[in-house]
């Protein structure tokens, strides 16, 4: 009998039929459902005989615009999910009063709240902003791809195979409970022994080459591939929040990386890191964990600044105010958002002096944030402005981020912050910002951008439905907390004996049900524009009247984006060319050399998920077996030397005519 | 009026395309992109010394580096390492002269500097924890054997690389994707030679001292 045993432990490590919750009917009719969509989906590609196609032009491609489309499916596919989370924890906050015990056992409810932070950050807002960056960035400036294309599609996998771990842990075994930076020592193994933390890091880990990688490629890409006569002060304004972004990327992950790797040798071989005894300093953890996380919400926002200050330029119909002032103000928020991590610890206890020191840098931030508001404001001022669906976002943001931005500023005051910390006003603030900043930017730059990428317009009317449902969900679900978190409720609570709390959760949760509603109808959107395609058509490639090159090629672009590289003159370079009578050149086509896509990419990051299963789940044959293979597979890679083509000329031309005759027909 | 009128006349010369465009060679970002891979490696580095710096000295009773240190044989096994150094500069040389031979014949040494540290590394760390003073011991021996061992991992795929590219260069010359190949290796190892300075410095002097 033992020998059984040891039998099944060397060939499945811990993982067991207990491993899987079918003693939590939530859970099971979760999965039935997720089941029973999965295969609909799967059966109807196979019956439209999609799969060769996908395979083809979307999985193996390292176009940079279909890599930066596949990220916006993965954020938005994700956001269900994560939003599915925050609906059942206001559900459960707004019941659990009177002695009710609510509907949420801990065990499950503090998964949830830990998924919750761990997929909206890292599953939903990174896809969703890298996604743009890659569609954008390479149009913006001018360029065919980016530099390292390849390195682009194994990045999105990546990216992936976090996200498809973190799923697993839904159905196979349990997601960690410890929040969503897995603090120690309850991460530690002593605390957390089961598998819990374990897909939390496996699943970081894995997601964050791809972030690395990504950020490299896009830094290289904004250095060393913009158009000629695109000066660093001529790259338009989002080009240069996504170099300051991926700047910060590079100097942030590797942060993360290392802290989560000294978690793992704690859990794993039982080294004294961040454990209470043998002197290790859990300190240590929550300093270095936040060198990463600080930087990691101006990765965020940064990039939906520079949507907003393209949205605004372009429907006011103006140059964008004080554009130095803009690119300065971006790069002192990337320097300073490493000298303020200890905001998010003040009651550790590090002394008066460290804390003012990093109270006050905090405060600071807030000055080249509000020049940037007031520039967004004065390129408003007597422009005509279009109220757009884009600019209805950007203009619900400045509202809304200014709310938050303050509150912000009251947390970074020390002494109200001993108050403040670890209270539901704490969660009001980062929500206010996150959504009323990254997410409101990042639904303005998917309505602004949508046309370029399908080459027609979202539908309208559900997109100020949706937009609608958004704001005033945001409010309704927020502003409570604040209200809450002053009365001194902390965060992460599952039942409250206090029944005056009630209503206050009530609203709460009244408000992520409009929310819910905006989700709704944004995917309702989607729907009804794909369906009235031709109604909605973009013809010209130009549909807002735009300013930056993007505007200048059809839509969607030509696999080579541009016939000709464009040479740049202004930072508003496609406003400059329209303004003195450019002429779309008809012939004198060339061949175009691009990347060849490979398969490589996606292997790689499917082997992957196979070693963080291994990993997690102690089979460490598998992980071995995989480890290896993933070795031999990136090295068999780097044997094939061929990596790209020729588009012929015949191609372009035909492309290029298409266009001419589309263009002729607008006129 | 005047000037858009003059603006208007100028538009025929502004040049909006270029209309004749050779193709970009290939891996022209390579040695930025790898540029700045290294210094999101030296990050994780930075983020091992600062927690070697803060946890040092947490011997929780345990064994303290003037105890365990054996500076000759550090002195040895840096010694390896930077004579790698010196051989792979060497091996950059006689690329750059197009002689794959005597390229391959020095990469092959510098790989066997290489083994020869990790051999003195793997020596040092059995010893170590054949006297008890495991990564488990305490706080400072976590840290010192995370630092420590991760540059040798590093020095590890370092080798797996170089024996890849000695492949690479036999089958298909020193040709420029094989050149750029080898300049990030040298970039590569270099740093692994500059990470050692600093542990050699900072963990094995320093803790001497102390």
């Amino acid at each position: 009998m033992p020998a059984d045993l040891d039998l099944q432990k060397l060939i499945f490590g811990r993982l067991t039929i207990e491993s899987l919750p079918l003693h939590e009917p939530i859970l099971v009719a979760t999965f039935a459902v997720v089941a029973l969509g999965g295969v609909a989906v799967l059966g109807a590609l196979t019956y439209f005989r999609l799969w060769g196609y996908l395979w083809k032009e979307w999985f193996t491609s390292v176009d940079h615009k279909r890599i930066g489309v596949m990220y916006m499916v993965l954020g938005i596919v994700m956001l269900l999910r994560g939003f599915s989370d925050a609906i059942m924890m206001r559900l459960q906050q707004a019941v659990a009063f009177n002695g009710s015990e609510g509907y949420l056992p801990a065990h499950h409810y503090d998964q949830i709240f830990t998924a919750h932070g761990v997929i909206m950050i890292f599953f939903v807002a990174m896809p969703l902003v890298t996604g743009l960056m890659n569609f954008v960035v390479p149009l913006q400036i001018g360029a065919r791809d980016v530099s390292f294309p390849f390195l682009n599609n194994f990045s999105f996998w990546m990216t992936v195979s976090g996200a498809v771990l973190v799923m697993t842990s839904l159905f196979v075994g349990e997601f960690a409970r410890t929040g969503w930076l897995a603090y120690p020592p309850l991460s530690n193994i002593g605390y957390s022994p089961d598998v819990g933390v374990d897909y939390y890091i496996w699943a970081l880990q894995i997601a964050g080459i791809g972030t690395l990688l990504s950020g490299v490629n896009l830094i290289a890409t904004i250095v060393k591939m913009r158009a000629p006569g695109m000066t660093l002060m001529k790259m338009p304004i989002f080009t240069w929040t996504a170099l300051c972004t991926n700047v910060l990327i590079v100097a942030a992950f590797p942060v993360l990386t290392a802290v989560l790797v000294l978690l793992s040798l704690d859990r794993y071989i039982g080294t004294n890191f961040f454990t209470n005894d043998f002197g290790g300093s859990p300190m240590m953890y929550v300093n270095l964990i936040w060198i990463w996380g600080h930087p990691e919400v101006y990765i965020l926002i940064l990039p939906a600044f520079g949507i907003f200050s393209e949205v605004t330029s372009t429907f006011s119909g103006k140059k964008l105010f004080g554009y130095s002032s803009m690119v300065y103000a971006t790069v002192v928020i990337t320097i300073l958002s490493y000298l303020v991590w200890l905001h998010h610890f003040f009651t550790m206890g590090s002394g008066a002096s460290v804390n003012s020191f990093f109270g006050i840098t905090t405060m600071i931030i807030s000055i080249p944030t509000g020049a940037k508001i007031f520039n967004w404001l004065f390129t408003m001022y007597r422009g005509r402005i279009r109220f757009e669906l884009p600019m209805m976002w950007t203009v619900a943001f400045m509202i809304t981020f200014v709310i938050g931005g303050m509150t912000g500023v009251l947390l970074a005051v020390p002494p109200a912050d001993f108050v403040l910390h670890n209270s539901l006003f704490l969660v009001a603030h980062f929500h206010n910002v996150i959504i009323g900043g990254v997410l409101f930017g990042l639904f303005a730059g998917i309505s602004f951008w949508f046309p370029k990428a399908f080459g027609f317009k979202l539908d309208p009317f559900w997109g100020k439905l949706s937009f609608w449902f958004w704001v005033s969900g945001f409010y309704f679900a927020f502003m409570p907390l604040y209200v809450l978190g002053l009365m001194g409720v902390t965060r992460r609570l599952r039942v409250f004996n206090d029944p005056s709390l009630q209503i206050w959760f009530v609203i709460a949760a009244f408000g992520a049900f409009l929310i819910l509603l905006g989700i709704a109808c944004f995917l309702i959107q989607i729907a009804v524009s794909v369906m009235r395609r031709e109604q909605l058509r973009d013809t010209t490639g130009d549909p807002w009247n735009g300013r930056t090159l993007e505007w200048a090629t059809s839509s969607p672009p030509p696999a080579y984006n541009f016939a000709f590289t464009p040479v740049v003159h202004d930072n508003d370079a496609w406003w400059d060319m329209k303004e003195r009578g450019y002429k779309r050149p008809l012939d004198g086509f060339r061949p175009i050399h691009m990347p060849s896509n490979t398969g490589t990419g996606i292997i790689l990051a499917g082997i992957s998920v196979v070693f963080g299963f291994a990993m997690i789940w102690y089979i460490w044959w598998l992980a071995a077996l995989s480890f290896i293979t993933l070795l031999t597979v990136a090295i068999g890679h780097t044997f094939n030397y061929k990596r790209d083509f020729h588009i012929p000329v015949e191609e372009v031309v035909r492309k290029e005519g298409e266009r001419t005759r589309l263009l002729a027909a607008e006129a | 009026m005047a000037s858009k009128a003059a603006s208007a006349v100028m538009t025929d010369d502004v040049v909006f395309y270029l209309a004749d465009e050779h193709d970009h060679a290939e891996g022209r970002s390579t040695m930025l992109g790898f540029w700045l891979y290294l210094m999101s490696d030296c990050l994780i580095f930075a983020v091992l010394f600062a927690t070697y710096g803060v946890l040092g000295s947490n011997y929780a009773a345990g064994p303290s580096p003037r105890d365990l240190f054996d500076l000759p044989l550090v002195a040895l096994n840096t010694t390896m390492l930077l004579l790698s150094s010196i051989t792979y500069g060497f091996a950059m040389l006689t690329m750059v002269k197009g002689r794959v031979g005597q390229t391959q014949i020095w990469l092959a040494i510098t790989g066997l500097f290489g083994l020869s540290f990790l051999s003195i590394e793997l020596y040092e760390f059995a010893h170590l924890i054949h006297e008890g003073a495991t990564p488990q011991r305490s706080a400072f021996l976590s840290s010192f054997f995370t630092l420590v061992g991760t540059h040798g991992l590093h020095v590890t795929f370092g080798i797996i690389w170089l024996v890849t590219l000695m492949v690479q260069v036999g089958r298909y010359g020193l040709i420029a994707a094989n050149q750029r190949r080898l300049m990030c290796l040298s970039m590569f190892w270099h740093f692994l030679d500059v990470i050692w300075i600093g542990v050699f410095t900072f963990v094995y002097l320093m803790g001497m001292l102390r």
